[in-house]
């Protein structure tokens, strides 16, 4: 062993600087964040919870085209649809099963109306599983619910498509 | 009459000392685990109490409502009984730890003799609870952590002798009236580095946390225990490093001794100087574990064996040698 190794060992100089390292760490300041308490900023483009938009009118967007559904690498869409009165095609019946769902966000890029997006949420666990069998009804309930931001991020993820 | 009078006053000492202990042993898991994350800039508990103050007692609430499992096919008698030695064990030292001159509760005239003592029978609690499992990881932690703890108790034995060598008394308020001049930290500092890690991995803390690597024995002796089982392991655990700190202070800085002694530090309560050493000796040990890779094992019982032994042995002698030739030995 040579000699300067050994007294490096003896005097343990690797663990004194250590030690001193730690104590300047100790004072920086974190790179965590008191998650419920904030949050992180989260991308335009973040693949959230589902939401179905409707138009500023109040008329849904989605036209039933089933592209979505067609997409679905985890067919975790169901679509059933019907001519309403007015002869315009509507879905009666959107179903996403959000436990098959992979959040990959290709429902989103196929919709040609920009009906179904992933919206910011990522907060929505819940109790049972029945409760993330996801019906039209809530899908529009949380388009309704979410969208200024869903507008917003649209707009804003513009650019890149 | 006057005898349950007695008893009573006793039985008040105690929990006027136990109550304290334990308490403290609940702030301080907190402030390992916030000591450790700051080092790693990670918030720590933060949410429990005001700075997560309570999160121990939040924890330990959980424990208490979790449902103790026995391994159907362990001895059910050792298993109960390992968390309790362990805990007992780990909470009597405490008896004989000098608060100040007249603030302690047992003081015996072989103070170091009996807090060794007891510290080194901990080993029991772990060997009982690995044996009594009957469960290969419980097993091997246990067998690892009794070597471990058998090997470095030497070397901190020599190191007490290194001590007392200059005391001349086994009593440990004398140990500490003793450094009034100089903390025996100064000429005895190789002693006390030693004394740190020996300490380290007596109480089975990074970077000798062997018997409960996670990677190779899952939690080691504590695999099969669970709720307030597993807490009371927790709590001896953490009760005996509270207790090596106790003891690296009293040793080597000056127990209830005030740093300075001018006026306005005397004015302080020996508690309170105690308190404040060992603290700093465990912020010490909480820093370790952040910073430290963990040992391997014949790594371990290579520095035990074959560095701290020799080392504490040849300064055994030179500590002797030296008081013997200056005509220093204590003398009563």
């Amino acid at each position: 062993m040579k000699l300067s190794r050994f007294l490096k060992t003896i005097f343990m100089t690797d663990f004194v600087g250590g030690l001193f390292i730690a104590i300047k760490e100790l004072f920086k300041s974190k790179k965590t964040i008191n998650y419920p308490f904030e949050k992180g900023k989260i991308s335009p483009r973040f693949r959230g919870e589902h939401a179905l938009r409707r138009y500023p009118d109040g008329e849904e967007r989605c036209i039933a085209c089933k592209l979505c559904e067609a997409i679905c690498p985890a067919q975790a869409i169901t679509i059933e649809s019907a001519a309403r009165e007015d002869g315009s095609r509507k879905t009666t019946r959107y179903d996403i099963d959000m436990m098959k769902c992979i959040y990959c966000g290709l429902c989103e890029e196929s919709c040609p109306v920009d009906a179904i997006v992933q919206g910011p949420n990522f907060e929505f666990s819940t109790e049972t599983r029945e409760e993330l069998y996801y019906t039209k009804e809530k899908l529009l309930d949380n388009g309704d619910r979410w969208e200024n931001v869903l507008a917003a991020n649209i707009k804003a993820d513009n650019p890149y498509r | 009459m006057e005898y349950f009078t007695i008893v009573f006053q006793e039985i008040y000492k105690i929990l006027f000392l136990l109550v304290p202990v334990l308490v403290s042993v609940a702030m301080i898991v907190w402030l390992d685990r916030r000591v450790w994350a700051f080092v790693q800039k990670r918030q720590g508990p933060n949410v429990v109490g005001p700075f997560g103050l309570l999160q121990s007692l939040a924890d330990a609430l959980k424990y208490i409502f979790k449902e103790i499992i026995i391994p159907s096919s362990s001895n059910k008698v050792i298993f109960i009984l390992a968390p309790i030695v362990t805990m007992t064990l780990a909470l009597i030292s405490w008896a004989v730890i000098p608060f100040s001159a007249t603030q302690v509760l047992a003081d015996i005239n072989v103070g170091i003799l009996y807090l060794f003592a007891v510290s080194s029978l901990g080993v029991y609690g772990i060997i009982m609870g690995g044996w009594a499992s009957n469960s290969k990881y419980p097993f091997l932690g246990a067998i690892r952590s009794a070597a471990q703890m058998v090997s470095y108790e030497v070397s901190i034995g020599v190191i007490i002798i290194n001590v007392l060598l200059c005391v001349g008394s086994l009593n440990l308020n004398d140990i500490v009236i003793a450094q009034q001049n100089m903390w025996f930290v100064i000429p005895l500092f190789p002693m006390f580095v030693i004394f740190f890690i020996s300490a380290l991995a007596e109480t089975n803390r990074p970077p000798f946390d062997l018997p409960e690597a996670e990677a190779e024995l899952v939690a080691g002796y504590q695999t099969e225990y669970s709720g307030m089982m597993y807490a009371m392991f927790w709590l001896g655990e953490y009760a005996n490093i509270l207790l090596m700190c106790a003891m690296g202070s009293i040793l080597f800085l000056g127990g209830w001794l005030s740093p300075i002694d001018i006026y306005p530090f005397t004015l302080i309560p020996g508690a309170i100087w105690l308190i404040l050493k060992i603290l700093l000796l465990f912020i010490l040990f909480a820093l370790v574990k952040a910073i430290v890779p963990r040992y391997r094992y014949d790594q371990l019982m290579r520095l035990g064996w074959k560095v701290f032994l020799p080392l504490s042995l040849t300064w055994v002698v030179l500590t002797a040698s030296y008081l013997f030739y200056f005509n220093l030995l204590p003398t009563n």
